[in-house]
């Protein structure tokens, strides 16, 4: 098969797997929506019974991992059993149809490797699906805890949304790369980058959640989209796992090894190219989200705050540098 | 308020209204606030922003051309760009107030940190509290083991796990003392605890990065002090010596010494540029090498080689890497006698993608001419010519259909008044267009070979071929071992300070019913991440496994619930 073929096929398969993100969309959509239900009908019944509505139903503890569903205090019970029950089944498929959207997804940016022979973050579209399936990765890693499953329905939305972008606007069909690119470094330089996209992609949704969070439990609220989710607290420490994992990474591959290579390449180490003063800020803001997280009066929700604007920094870098500017790190092929 | 202020009016601050802070006092409020964490913050996203500029408006020293053209569409917006050097944005004042700061903050807060930690490296890890219970990980169980046999066992069992293990007494006896002691010197209390502490590494590496930013960052400064990158613009058979006139372009450090530069010099015997021919990156670069002859110094011998895109001749500490290529028309002028006046390549400059490129050649009256005026020809090379309804232009990169299309002028080519001169355009205010015979603009289309008499029996032009051309920069990056070094050193300090984690453990033993003695562990996490509990049960199952007798029970045990763990502040 010819590389235009293989190019082909790695469409069809990536476009076969954003179906496939959508339907886990819509069951996750659905585990939430069931979820949501069965809490409301919960505190709603045990409201009814004049008991002071139990503490951990408004918050189920990050430790512990069961769902509210078999307390006896509710008399009504069996309605949000079904609720619950029903979530669960939804939950079960949306994690299942997200395992095979990722393998489909996964054969697509091998297809697309091996259509081009090298590996697949030559230009916008190839890093667009690669960083895709790294988020994707991540988030199955979390899928089956209870924090993985807020995530879920957010995290799966922002990975079909970025795949469409990639198959229709940002498209090109297999070709070489320009001689700059040439390189073992783009192997290392970009991989890394790649791989830091898609984690701080995950640690943005986890942020953002966090906010949502801490609102509602500061507000007290039993009942929506704030009170279904998992403490702050389990957010606040999940989003800076992620961050402590793909920070080091972000410093390794764009900031270091891009400066090797850009003095291998360009003859200069350091030169505020574009793309290199945004890696620099993008750097900078999880800097200041570490240190954040380590100063009084800034931990929680403004930390989590200060994460998302560094996401911002990296879709900019990523999206805005290779749209609006015209630097040495024109690839992008748009 | 000055020191005289409060020297001259000392009277009773006004009611409501703290004491006036003398200059000393304020002076440390300064430097507190400086190196705060909450100060280090903001000065960080000052930083980030003040960087966003630099890659909106065009920089001087990355893209002078852009600057120019910026100038030319803004003039009255540039005023102000300038006053505020928005185009010289990594140069600026405030762009270097920002980082000082930074680094002032950086140092101050480092520095201190440093000295603290140094203590505590050495300091004994505190001896257990007194109610190990009420530490977030507590272990309790009982054994038949003596509590000097736990003790010695739990000694180990930490050391094997690489905690630091300090001797606790407090109102117990001494574990550090061997077991016989022990019921010696405890008047019938047996009982004592060992306290161990983990993870000193975390604030060592967090120490460690933030000084190797500092190394990094003036290794960075220190670096273009004596760097330098030059330009020269080669065509292909012809060459250069490193030397300072033969540069087209120069920037330098403040303290680069041109009697430094390595005395190489370079021939480009031949450069190929290859292009996509097929598909859907038709014309776009697909390999550009140039093959040089090499002479590392005058008199030494000559070497081939081969320099491609990422692939820079290195000499000594300098770089000589590709920049850009495009064709040079090999252009002749002869008088109206067949006399030539000018000969040889001329660089054109490609305008786009597929190398439609722009030049000029520029003929100087001589004395051996037999002209009265200069003659200025415009040209545009086209390496594979098309002519359609937007006039003539190349639609491929390499040379298919080369043709050379052309108009010319006489009169002053102004070179003489000595103002610098572009070499790729033509000032034509002092010059007039030659005329054809029909009164319009005198123009031609040349391929290879062919030749035009220039109106008004001014001579001829000839079309002789063409070669290709290579922008050559040669360049030094002083410091730039320091620059990886400080950036590993970083590196490592970060993984370190985000990956150690700083934990105490604790063992107390004291005697239980008849000859069990009672074990506590307790755990306490210093900073986020990892799972003390395991950890802590570990512990517990390894002193178990070091105790000569087998335990009497496997008591209580407890364990708070998470979400205590305590970052480092």
């Amino acid at each position: 098969m010819d590389a235009a073929a293989l190019g082909e096929w790695s469409r069809f398969v990536v476009a076969g797997a954003i179906a496939a993100f959508i339907v886990s969309w819509l069951a996750y959509c659905a585990d939430t929506a069931y979820r949501l239900r069965g809490r409301r009908v919960v505190s709603g019944s045990a409201a009814a019974v004049g008991a002071p509505a139990a503490p951990h139903l408004a918050r189920v503890s990050g430790t512990g991992a069961a769902e509210p569903i078999g307390d006896g205090s509710t008399e009504r019970g069996s309605e949000p059993v079904v609720a619950y029950d029903q979530a669960d089944r939804m939950a079960g498929v949306g994690y299942s149809v997200t395992v095979l959207a990722t393998l489909l997804l996964g054969a697509g940016v091998v297809l697309r490797a091996l259509s081009v022979s090298r590996p697949p973050w030559g230009n916008m579209y190839e890093f667009s699906i690669t960083a895709a399936l790294v988020a994707s990765i991540a988030f199955l890693a979390l899928a089956r805890t209870k924090a993985g499953r807020a995530l879920a329905v957010w995290v799966v939305l922002l990975v079909f949304v970025t795949l469409s972008l990639a198959v229709t606007v940002l498209y090109l069909p297999p070709g070489p790369l320009v001689p700059a690119l040439r390189s073992y470094w783009l192997v290392v330089h970009v991989g890394a980058a790649v791989l830091a996209f898609g984690l701080f992609t995950v640690a943005a949704v986890v942020s953002a959640l966090q906010i949502v969070a801490e609102r509602a439990e500061s507000r007290g609220v039993t009942s929506g989209l704030g009170a279904s989710l998992p403490a702050a607290t389990t957010l606040d420490r999940l989003a800076y796992r992620m961050i402590a994992i793909a920070f080091p990474i972000w410093t390794v591959g764009p900031l270091i090894l891009g400066a090797i290579w850009a003095e291998a390449s360009w003859g200069r180490y350091w030169g505020w190219d574009p793309k290199e003063v945004w890696a620099l800020i993008t750097w900078l803001a999880y800097a200041a989200f570490l240190h954040a997280r380590a100063t009084a009066g800034w931990k929680g929700s403004k930390a989590s705050a200060v994460s998302l604007i560094a996401y911002g920094t990296v879709l900019f870098s990523y999206f805005g540098v290779n749209i609006v500017f015209n630097g040495l790190h024109s690839y992008g092929g748009l | 308020m000055t020191v005289r202020d409060v020297e001259t009016a000392p009277g009773p601050p006004e009611p409501g209204r703290p004491p006036a802070l003398s200059a000393r006092e304020s002076a440390a409020w300064v430097w507190r606030q400086l190196t705060s964490m909450r100060v280090a913050l903001i000065l960080l996203f000052m930083l980030a922003v003040a960087a966003i500029p630099g890659s909106v408006v065009p920089q001087n020293d990355i893209n002078p051309l852009a600057v120019g053209d910026f100038r030319a569409r803004n003039p009255a917006l540039s005023e102000w760009y300038d006053r505020l050097g928005l185009f010289d944005v990594y140069s600026a004042p405030w762009f270097a107030a920002i980082y000082l700061a930074l680094l002032v903050s950086l140092v101050g807060c480092i520095l201190p940190r440093s000295v603290q930690h140094w203590r505590a490296m050495r300091a004994a890890a505190p001896p257990a509290p007194r109610r190990l219970s009420r530490m977030p990980v507590y272990r309790r169980f009982e054994v038949t083991a003596t509590p000097g046999e736990v003790l010695d066992a739990a000694r180990a069992e930490l050391r094997g796990r690489r905690f630091r293990v300090a001797p606790a007494g407090g109102a117990f006896v001494d574990a550090a003392e061997s077991a016989a002691e022990l019921h010696v010197k405890s008047d019938g209390y047996l009982g004592g605890s060992v306290a161990g502490e983990a993870g000193h590494l975390r604030e060592t590496g967090n120490l460690v990065f933030h000084l190797a930013v500092v190394v990094v960052l003036v290794a960075v400064a220190a670096g273009s002090l004596f760097g330098y990158r030059a330009t020269v613009l080669v065509p292909e058979g012809s060459g250069f010596a490193n030397s300072v006139i033969q540069f087209d372009g120069l920037s330098s450090g403040a303290l680069f010494d041109a009697g430094n530069l390595p005395p190489f010099s370079l021939e480009v015997d031949q450069f190929d540029m290859q292009f996509v021919e097929a598909g859907p990156q038709l014309g776009t670069p697909d390999e550009f090498e140039a093959t040089v002859r090499f002479t590392p110094e005058p008199g030494a011998a000559e070497q081939t080689r081969t320099i491609r895109v990422n692939e820079p001749l290195a000499v000594n500490g300098t770089l000589v890497h590709i920049l850009n290529p495009g064709y040079a028309p090999e252009i002749t002028v002869r008088d109206a006698d067949g006399t030539v006046l000018a000969e040889g390549p001329v660089p054109f400059l490609p305008q786009d993608n597929s190398f439609t490129s722009t030049g000029v050649r520029k003929v100087p009256v001589g004395p051996e001419s037999g002209l009265g005026e200069d003659i200025g020809i415009q040209g545009l090379f086209l390496p594979t010519a098309v002519v359609d309804d937007r006039g003539p232009r190349s639609i491929f990169p390499e040379p298919r259909n080369p043709a050379l299309f052309l108009t010319a002028f006489h009169g002053d080519l102004g070179l003489d008044d000595g103002k610098p001169q572009s070499v790729y355009r033509l000032d034509t205010s002092g010059m007039e267009q030659f005329r054809a015979d029909d009164g319009e603009a005198f123009r031609a289309a040349l391929a290879v070979g062919e030749t035009v008499q220039l109106p008004d029996g001014y001579g001829s032009v000839t079309f002789d071929g063409y070669v290709t051309w290579v922008n050559l920069q040669i360049g030094r990056n002083a410091g730039k071992e320091f620059v990886l070094a400080g950036a590993l050193m970083a590196l490592a300090g970060l993984l370190a300070s985000l990956y150690v984690r700083r934990r105490r453990a604790w063992v107390r033993v004291e005697p239980g019913v008849g000859a069990a003695t009672v074990v506590e562990i307790a755990g306490l996490q210093r900073s986020e991440g990892g799972d003390l509990e395991t950890e802590v049960d570990g512990i517990a199952e390894g002193l178990l496994g070091r105790l000569p007798a087998v335990p009497v029970a496997r008591g209580t045990s407890r364990a708070t619930p998470a979400g205590t763990a305590r970052p480092d502040a």
